[in-house]
């Protein structure tokens, strides 16, 4: 009896042994493939919608050949990125250059995942300070915009003449109620945005909670309540259609690419859509809640520089970067990716090629960070409390005071 | 088969314990034997052990510790995040969304569990009357267990648009004015639900069916014989003689829809205003819906769910096991 439970044992101390050599082979084997300077330096991107053989991925691959290392690029779903860094940083397995969505950088610094800019020198001089302000925390740069976006209002002239809407008349919020009030009378449909319980609906929100002079370290403030009751208005009267509170910014997209809507609010990257809708569009800044120009959030990414084991590995890095966001590579990848450039010299030589980009340039220029204001890592617990608040409102749960006082206790 | 051979050498060798030494010789031949065998049976053990430890136990262990640890994302980086023992527990129970998520989970549980047993149940007695076609028509049904969710889910969520939906559009038909059923709060849990409903009877569908199939025909003709009616011959032949293979039925069908996730999250995203939010969805939100993740909070869930399937599974195993002493 006593051998056969010894051998047991025995078996058992095996299958241990076993087990605990193949997980460390494996452990080990990923990170020395990853560490040891073999001339290949990774980076990884949010664009899936780049093949291999697209301008973004040569881009890269020349940037690589200037500093003399091979480049191992990997595209993931921009909601994956986060994680996925997280995840690669904790195994001690970060990409040399990463590229990631702007208001996950605080998130990504927070954690100790990325460098600094004085760590990495790169160079962040040119680059409007708005737009930078997104990646920075505590009064630390951590990396720099390949890119920006924001949104704006695309407008379907057809429909705006046939209900006898004068754009110039569109200056504030009760003026484009009154041309949304126009258009329903018409027979068309007002107006389309996202408003989905996802980053997507704050983002959306944004323009018209800063708009209305609102700000996110108090969401449930008199102009809080007065931005979430212009678009529970706007739904209650039909002027926006009950599907926003589940649409995707592409989805909002494609009823307005259907050509029954006055209005849309939506981003940059829209432009070459926008083209091929078949309409005659335009282009107006979201005004805000008594004239003006609301501050619409900042989208686009960061080229960032995650922490290494080997910091001599800094330097190529730092080359990658300043490659890649050099001011002639700046405006190809801009241009491919319908983005507007961060740093002025770029944006107007954009728009002295293309005229279009001349709203998106002005919105881009009083865009505001997510993030920015040191917010920081306090940003995301907002933005998912507001992005409630909002669905509340909109779906009749709650109105929008008492939605908003929810969110506003939910966040403390 | 070594067990039995081996057996009569034991009892003599237990004897000899303490004085036969000189023996020794004798013994160690036919003890060579089994050990090489056990050896053999350990490594055919091992693959199993293997793939049971690395793929089951670690990620239940490791999902058991993110679940007891707090977490942030600098500790979850550094991996030196600090045992709070049940924190994330109580802050899960503590969350305003822990109440409306138990009662969302238990509703779509039981509802999608009672229609899909009895639509599929309906069905399978319908099939098993082997008329032309039937098996055609069978092989039809099973096409919304072969799309991939992601397929299904997505045409669901485009049926059900509160605009521009095609089940909208027949109501208007029909004089009914538009239910905003993924949008409005009062609907969206109804809408899910209907949809998992469809995905869920192929499943039951073809297990009953193959349970129908092993009740012997003779029993029914006995039945007729006897004059009973055909609801009479349903109720007292055909559901006592499928019990065993219905408990395994639901037992699967409640596993599998404690854990729907993708259709609830492709649909409404457990939205608005949580209304359709499950336990899955919440645990999925927790950890990965937000820039944020709150990797505590969102496996705690997690190990709620795994609980809640662990207890089912235990009592369908008393169940199960009273079967068989009686």
């Amino acid at each position: 009896m006593n051998t056969t439970s010894g051998r047991r044992l025995t078996a058992a101390a095996l299958t241990v042994v076993a087990l605990a050599t193949a997980t460390t082979a494996c452990s080990s084997g990923g990170s020395t493939s990853a560490k040891s300077d073999d001339g290949t330096y990774t980076v990884w991107d949010p664009y899936p919608q780049f093949a291999k053989d697209s301008a973004w991925v040569k881009l890269l691959d020349g940037c690589g050949s200037k500093a003399g290392v091979k480049i191992k690029r990997t595209a993931f779903d921009t909601s994956d990125l986060t994680n996925k860094a997280l995840l690669a940083a904790q195994q001690d397995n970060s990409p040399d250059v990463l590229i990631v969505d702007n208001p996950v950088v605080s998130t990504l610094a927070e954690a100790g995942v990325l460098t600094t800019t004085d760590d990495n020198k790169v160079d962040t001089s040119k680059v409007e300070p708005n737009l930078l302000a997104a990646g920075q925390s505590d009064g630390k740069t951590y990396g720099t915009p390949i890119g920006a976006n924001t949104l704006a209002l695309y407008y379907n002239k057809d429909v705006l003449k046939a209900a006898g809407v004068d754009i110039a008349a569109i200056k504030d919020w009760p003026s484009l109620t009154a041309a949304l009030d126009k258009v329903k009378k018409a027979g068309k449909k007002g107006i389309t945005f996202s408003a989905i319980g996802t980053e997507e609906g704050s983002f959306q929100f944004l323009p018209w909670f800063w708009g209305s002079g609102a700000k996110l370290t108090r969401l449930d403030s008199q102009q809080g309540v007065s931005a979430l009751s212009l678009w529970t208005g706007w739904l209650k009267k039909g002027y926006a259609p009950n599907s926003v509170i589940n649409n995707t910014q592409t989805t909002s997209w494609q009823e307005f690419a259907s050509g029954d809507y006055a209005f849309a609010e939506n981003g940059t990257w829209q432009l070459a859509n926008a083209e091929k809708a078949g309409f005659d569009y335009g282009v107006l800044p979201i005004p805000g809640a008594s004239g003006g120009n609301a501050a619409a959030p900042t989208g686009g990414e960061f080229v960032t520089v995650p922490v290494q084991g080997d910091t001599g590995r800094y330097a190529t890095a730092q080359k990658l970067v300043s490659c890649l966001t050099s001011a002639d590579n700046l405006y190809n990848t801009d241009t491919t990716l319908s983005y507007v450039a961060p740093t002025s010299v770029v944006r107007d030589k954009q728009v002295a090629a293309d005229a279009k980009l001349k709203p998106w340039a002005e919105a881009v220029t009083s865009a505001r960070g997510r993030t920015s204001g040191d917010l920081g890592t306090k940003y995301p617990k907002i933005s998912e409390q507001l992005w409630k608040a909002v669905q509340s409102a909109l779906s009749g749960a709650k109105s929008p005071q008492d939605a908003l006082a929810t969110a506003q206790s939910a966040v403390k | 088969m070594n067990r039995t051979a081996h057996l009569p050498d034991r009892p003599p060798a237990l004897d000899r314990n303490g004085p036969a030494t000189a023996k020794l010789p004798a013994r160690t031949a036919p003890r060579r034997r089994p050990r090489s065998q056990q050896w053999a049976a350990w490594a055919f053990l091992t693959p199993v052990t293997l793939y049971l430890v690395l793929f089951y136990a670690y990620p239940l262990y490791r999902n058991l510790d993110l679940s007891l640890r707090h977490y942030t994302v600098r500790s979850f980086v550094q991996g030196d995040a600090p045992f709070t023992g049940l924190a994330n527990y109580r802050t899960v129970f503590d969350d305003p969304t822990f109440g409306p998520a138990l009662i969302h989970t238990v509703m779509f549980t039981a509802v999608c569990l009672f229609f899909q047993y009895a639509i599929g149940l309906a069905l399978a007695v319908f099939f098993n009357q082997h008329f032309r076609l039937s098996v055609t028509l069978r092989a039809l049904f099973l096409v919304p267990w072969l799309l991939p969710l992601i397929v299904s889910a997505s045409t669901w969520s485009w049926m059900l648009n509160s605009d521009s939906g095609v089940v909208n559009a027949a109501l208007h038909i029909v004089g009914i004015g538009p239910v905003n059923w993924l949008t409005s709060p009062s609907w969206s849990l109804t809408s899910v639900i209907i949809a998992n409903i469809w995905i869920g009877v192929p499943f039951n569908l073809v297990v009953l069916h193959s349970g129908l199939q092993s009740i012997p025909a003779s029993l029914y003709e006995a039945a007729a014989l006897d004059g009973a009616g055909a609801w009479r011959r349903f109720w007292h032949i055909t559901f006592p003689l499928l019990r065993p293979v219905s408990a395994i039925t639901l037992l699967l069908g409640l596993v599998y829809t404690l854990k729907v996730f993708d259709i609830i999250w492709i649909m409404t995203k457990g939205g608005p205003a949580d209304s359709s939010t499950t336990f899955a969805t919440w645990s999925y939100q927790l950890g990965f819906g937000n820039l944020l993740p709150a990797f505590g909070p969102g496996a705690a869930v997690g190990n709620l769910l795994v609980l809640a399937a662990l207890v089912f599974g235990l009592v369908y195993l008393r169940v199960q096991r009273k079967q068989y002493a009686s």
